[in-house]
This record gives C-alpha cells, sequence and structure tokens, in this order.
C-alpha cells in the first residue's frame, strides 16, 4: 500500500488498495455461508454502514484497530481510559514517544484516521461502565482486546441484558444479537472466540477457564518466604495497611507507591537471602501483569480481525467458537466448541414472566405467596432483589435474620408502593433451584397508580 | 449446529453518546450468585451476620461467638467484602476484633486456605463461615501468622489458654494490648 495515494482515489471503491478484498467478497464460493451474495454492496457496507465496537486501545488493540482499518471497515469506535507509558511503546505501534501520557484511545484513532484515510474511528477516553445500553446497540459487532475478567464479565452481561426474547418458545430474537469477539493474550499464551449472546457459550458459561489468580499462602508471606514475588506481597497486605505511607490504600498506577513497595520489598528480600525483586516484578506482582509478547498479540488480533469480518459480510462460517493458541515451544493452536452451559447466571437464566393482577393490590407477601403455591415456581423460602434507577434494592430475604428484620415492611407494600414498574425484572433464589433466577412481573390490566 | 445467524439485515440505531452512567437494569452475575449463597446461608448457632446496609449484599460482616475451645465467651467480628470478580476471586476477610491467635495477627490478616490459595468458585459464603468457626476450634500452629501465639500454643498448651482469656478480657500479652472482647 502506497503512502503517495491521494485520499481521492484511495476513497473510492475501486481503489487498488481493496484489489484483495473485492476478490473474496466479489466472487462466490463452494465455502460461503447460505446468506452471502457476491457484490460490490460487501465492501460498500463495511466502508459505510458497518458499524464496529473495539474495546482496548493496548497491546490487541491496537492490531485489531490495524487490522480492522485495513480490511476496510470505516467505522470504528474504540473504548480505552488508559493513558500511555513508556513501557508500551514495543508493542502498542500506534504511540510515539511523544505520546507518553496522552490517552491510548485518542492517540490510536488519530494515527489510524490520519494513516488510513478510509477508516474513521471514533475514540472515547472512558470506562466501558461509562456507557450505558443504548451506546452498545449502535454497534454491529463488538471487539474486546482486555486485560481483565471484570471488564469481560461487565460487557458480556450488558450484551445478554439487551437480548429480546421470543415470548411463545422463549427463543432469542436474532435481530437482537450483537455478536462479541474476545481475544485474550497472556505472555506466549492466547485464546479469540466468538460469542453470539444467547445462542452461544458465553464468558459466564466458561468462568472455569480463565486461569485463576495466583494467591500464595498468607502464612508463607508472613514467616517463611521463599519467592521474591512473597517479599511483595508481604509488603502489598500487611506492611502497606500497617505503615500506611500516603494516607491511601496501593495504588498499582502510582509510581511513588510502587517505589515505596520495592524498596520494602527490597528490604525484606535481603533480610531473607532473596534475590529477584526488580521494580519490573514489583508492577507485574501488583497489577497482575504477566509480560505481553508482540507476536501472540498480532496472531490472536489477526484471529479477532478475521471472524469480523467473516460476521460482517457472511462469507465465510465463524469459528466455532473457542480458539486455543500457544508459542512458547513451537506453535500450538487448537479449535473446539465450548458449550452453552445450562446453569449459566448470564445467559441461561432467561426472565421467566410472573402475571400480577393489579399491582395496587398486591402486596409483596402475595407475590411470594404466588412463588410458593404456583405449581410452576414451588418455593420455600425466596429471597428476592431487583435493580432500581441502577441500585441494587433487597425487597425480601426471610433467612437472614438482619436482613429480615430490616424489610419486612416491604411485605405488606404493594407492589406499586414499592416502585416496580410492568416489566420490572426480580432476582429471586430459593433451595429448590441452583442459581438465583430472573423473573419479570407483567401487570394485567391496571396500571401502577401514580401520585 | 447454532442456527445460522446472520448481521445483514440488522439495522443498528443507538445513542451516539449514552453516557448516562451504569444505568444497569440488570443485577449482575456476581450479585445473583452472592444473593444465593446469602439467601442459603444456614448459619451455625455461634455466628451471626450483620448486613450495615440490607440493599448491599456485597458488604457484610460476621460476628463469631464460639461455645467451646480457648476462645469460649469471646465475640470476634470479621469484615466481608465480596467483589465486582466473585466467585472468581475470593471475598477479602478481615478480623476487626484485636485477637491472640496463631493464624490471625494484628492487623487482622487471616491466615485460612480457602481465603486465597484454596479458593475456587464453587466454594460459596457458608464455606468461609465454618473455615473461620474452625479457625477459633482449633488454631493451627503449623500456619503461624502471629507467630509468638503460634510459638506459646506449640511449647505450653496451657500458658496459652491462659494468654487467651488474659487477652479476650482485655490486658497485655507482652507487649500487645488486647482489648477486651467478652460477649
Ligand atoms: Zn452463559
Amino acid at each position: 500500500m502506497s503512502s503517495t495515494m491521494s485520499p481521492a482515489s484511495t476513497n473510492s471503491l475501486n481503489s487498488k488498495r481493496w484489489h484483495s478484498m473485492r476478490h473474496i467478497l466479489e466472487r462466490a464460493g463452494p465455502f460461503c455461508k447460505a446468506d452471502f451474495a457476491p457484490s460490490p454492496d460487501n465492501l460498500e457496507f463495511l466502508q459505510n454502514t458497518c458499524k464496529i465496537l473495539v474495546i482496548g486501545a493496548g497491546g490487541l488493540g491496537c492490531e485489531l484497530l490495524k487490522d480492522l482499518a485495513l480490511m476496510g471497515f470505516g467505522d470504528i469506535h474504540v473504548i480505552d481510559m488508559d493513558t500511555i507509558e513508556l513501557s508500551n511503546l514495543n508493542r502498542q505501534f500506534l504511540f510515539r514517544r511523544n505520546d507518553i501520557g496522552s490517552s491510548k484511545a485518542e492517540c490510536a484513532a488519530n494515527f489510524i484516521n490520519k494513516r488510513i484515510p478510509t477508516c474513521h474511528v471514533t475514540p472515547h477516553c472512558a470506562k466501558i461502565q461509562d456507557f450505558d445500553e443504548s451506546f452498545y446497540q449502535q454497534f454491529h459487532i463488538i471487539v474486546c482486546g482486555l486485560d481483565s475478567i471484570v471488564a469481560r464479565r461487565w460487557i458480556n452481561g450488558m450484551l445478554i441484558s439487551s437480548l429480546r426474547y421470543n415470548e411463545e418458545d422463549g427463543s432469542v430474537d436474532p435481530s437482537s444479537i450483537t455478536p462479541m469477539i474476545d481475544g485474550g493474550t497472556e505472555g506466549f499464551k492466547g485464546n479469540a472466540r466468538v460469542i453470539l449472546p444467547g445462542l452461544t457459550a458465553c464468558i459466564e458459561c466458561t468462568l472455569d477457564l480463565f486461569p485463576p489468580q495466583v494467591n500464595y499462602p498468607l502464612c508463607t508471606i508472613a514467616n517463611t518466604p521463599r519467592l521474591p514475588e512473597h517479599c511483595i506481597e508481604y509488603v502489598k497486605i500487611i506492611q502497606w495497611d500497617k505503615e500506611n505511607p500516603f494516607n491511601c490504600s496501593l495504588d498499582g498506577d502510582d509510581p511513588q507507591h510502587i517505589a515505596w513497595v520495592y524498596e520494602r520489598a527490597l528490604e525484606r528480600a535481603t533480610q531473607y537471602n532473596i534475590t529477584g525483586v526488580t521494580y519490573r516484578l514489583v508492577q507485574g506482582v501488583i497489577k497482575h501483569i504477566i509480560p505481553a509478547v508482540a507476536s501472540t498479540n498480532a496472531v490472536i488480533a489477526a484471529a479477532c480481525a478475521t471472524e469480523v469480518f467473516k460476521l460482517a459480510t457472511s462469507c465465510y462460517d465463524s469459528m466455532c467458537n473457542y480458539m486455543n493458541f500457544n508459542d512458547i515451544d513451537g506453535i500450538y493452536t487448537y479449535t473446539y466448541a465450548a458449550e452453552k452451559s445450562e446453569n449459566c447466571l448470564a445467559c441461561s437464566n432467561i426472565p421467566q414472566v410472573v402475571n400480577i393482577e393489579d399491582p395496587n393490590t398486591t402486596t409483596l407477601e402475595d407475590l411470594i405467596k404466588i412463588l410458593c403455591e404456583n405449581p410452576r415456581f414451588q418455593m420455600k423460602q425466596p429471597g428476592i432483589t431487583t435493580v432500581i434507577d441502577g441500585k441494587n434494592k433487597t425487597l425480601y430475604m426471610s433467612t437472614v435474620k438482619s436482613i429480615e428484620e430490616r424489610t419486612r415492611a416491604n411485605l405488606t407494600q404493594s407492589l406499586g408502593e414499592l416502585g416496580l414498574k410492568d416489566g420490572q425484572q426480580i432476582n429471586v433464589a430459593d433451595q429448590t433451584s441452583p442459581n438465583t433466577i430472573v423473573l419479570q412481573l407483567k401487570y394485567n390490566g391496571n396500571e401502577v397508580e401514580m401520585d | 449446529m447454532i442456527k445460522l445467524f446472520s448481521l445483514k439485515q440488522q439495522k443498528k440505531e443507538g445513542d451516539q453518546t449514552g453516557r448516562s452512567g451504569a444505568q444497569q437494569k440488570k443485577a449482575s452475575a456476581a450479585q445473583l450468585r452472592i444473593q444465593k449463597d446469602i439467601n442459603e446461608l444456614t448459619l451455625p448457632k455461634t455466628c451471626a451476620m450483620e448486613f450495615p446496609d440490607p440493599d448491599d449484599l456485597l458488604n457484610f460482616k460476621l460476628i463469631i461467638c464460639p461455645d467451646e475451645g480457648f476462645y469460649k465467651g469471646g465475640r470476634f467480628v470479621f469484615n466481608f467484602r465480596v467483589g465486582p470478580n466473585y466467585p472468581h476471586e475470593a471475598p477479602k476477610v478481615k478480623c476487626e476484633t484485636q485477637v491472640y491467635h496463631p493464624n490471625i495477627d494484628l492487623e487482622g490478616n487471616v491466615c485460612l486456605n480457602i481465603l486465597r490459595e484454596d479458593w475456587n468458585p464453587v466454594l460459596t459464603i457458608s464455606s468461609i463461615v465454618y473455615g473461620l468457626q474452625y479457625l477459633f476450634l482449633e488454631p493451627n500452629p503449623e500456619d503461624p501468622l502471629n507467630k509468638e501465639a503460634a510459638d506459646v500454643l506449640q511449647t505450653n498448651r496451657r500458658l496459652f489458654e491462659h494468654n487467651v482469656s488474659k487477652a479476650m478480657r482485655g490486658n497485655f500479652v507482652g507487649e500487645t494490648y488486647f482489648e477486651c472482647c467478652l460477649k
């Protein structure tokens, strides 16, 4: 690709830039999906209609943005709340030395927008939790290059809560599905997966695939340290609280904090004849970082971008559905179908409808009676919570005395008085089912009387 | 095989900004799981649970009043903080009562395997409650956090018993002053 091309020629769908893409998108082949129609419209769709969200502008994010932009995607958004650090520059190639301290999302977007004029990247320097459902709904596909399980679980929950279900048979309305392509790397290991929320295994279905956090026994850390990590954990868990050097909790992004931990950990290591405490290791242990390998990021991002392309164009079946990759000793990879869990708290928890005659006369106690006596439920001691205005609220729980006492007054209130609206979801835990289940209140006739 | 999924027909309309700030309408998976744990908790009669805010099931206190063993007659408060990554990660548990105990240090750190290296997501709040209760019945000098207390327990059981009861009444043991924690 020549960088001397004028914007006019690169903007055209006939530009040489798309020569190879057009071979794929304008010719039929035996492996195309049934709904694939070879046509210039496919490239047109990528350029002008299809909207992609990339979450994370770090090691994977830089690769993803570059891959997707060069593949012909024209409208990409990127979210990242982090700023650029010196140690990012070896692999996060959209950033330069004088970008240090600036927003990753903004620098990455600027770089792509300048370098690849057929693509416009919109940056968001924010947390994923800053955006609501209506924001995520605008995208055709969401790709994640994250290093946090909490963030993956959050976006997974968001996409599942946007699903709509067919009222008769409980099947997922396909038009409510936003596919999620998730990439992850740790050193020389990585994985890429395709999640069709509601149809295929989600993040919660396979939560046990994430390696557990390494936690050393506290007594080893305190009394018989053998590893440099033990010394660092000691300072982090025990010495920090004891000495409270900055009158706040430990912040892994604060260089002063890291320096303090480093010095104390070094002292402790010397005391026990342990070597290997370095500033980098301290950073790694505090922030749970495993050193990133540029080539692993490149492979995983390429696999993810390919899946985005296949879903967007229907030119080939999606990977089914979880690829593992390891390049520590040669290259090893395999792909298998991770199974959707029947007990998944996120995607198998399809809200079941409970019909309520009149929310103004039906009390919470009446609702509990329905849950216990209705042959559909036959519960014993249901504990009920809900979410109102984004806040969790415990409606009633009989099994814990201190909660029972303070939620008892709710029993005699009507559902309307408790602020439960038509369509409200309530979460019910009971010994008769292995998980907390989600019910949806459906009011027949009378609406809640507003005063 | 899954149903053929096609995104072609999908019209996407959404709010460009959509920054209402985390207006979740649905409880998180961690939240649903802790609700199950709490609702199904069968506490031993020596234990009670306090929720400072009944709407917040992620932060609570466990009060243990052992009815046998070295710590009989005492009242010990543990603070639980359950994070957004529950049950992938164990809750953070600290002892708020100063206690002369081989497995609990003076800052309230607790050495209990299932809180750290042996945590796994099938364990529940109930498992931790029983684990903590057991620490008061069988303090374990092999895994010490308070090394002095552990040494005394290992070498002189009688003295250990004496020190525990002294500490619980509100006294110095060695250099350390313990607040009274009798029921
Ligand atoms: Zn699931």
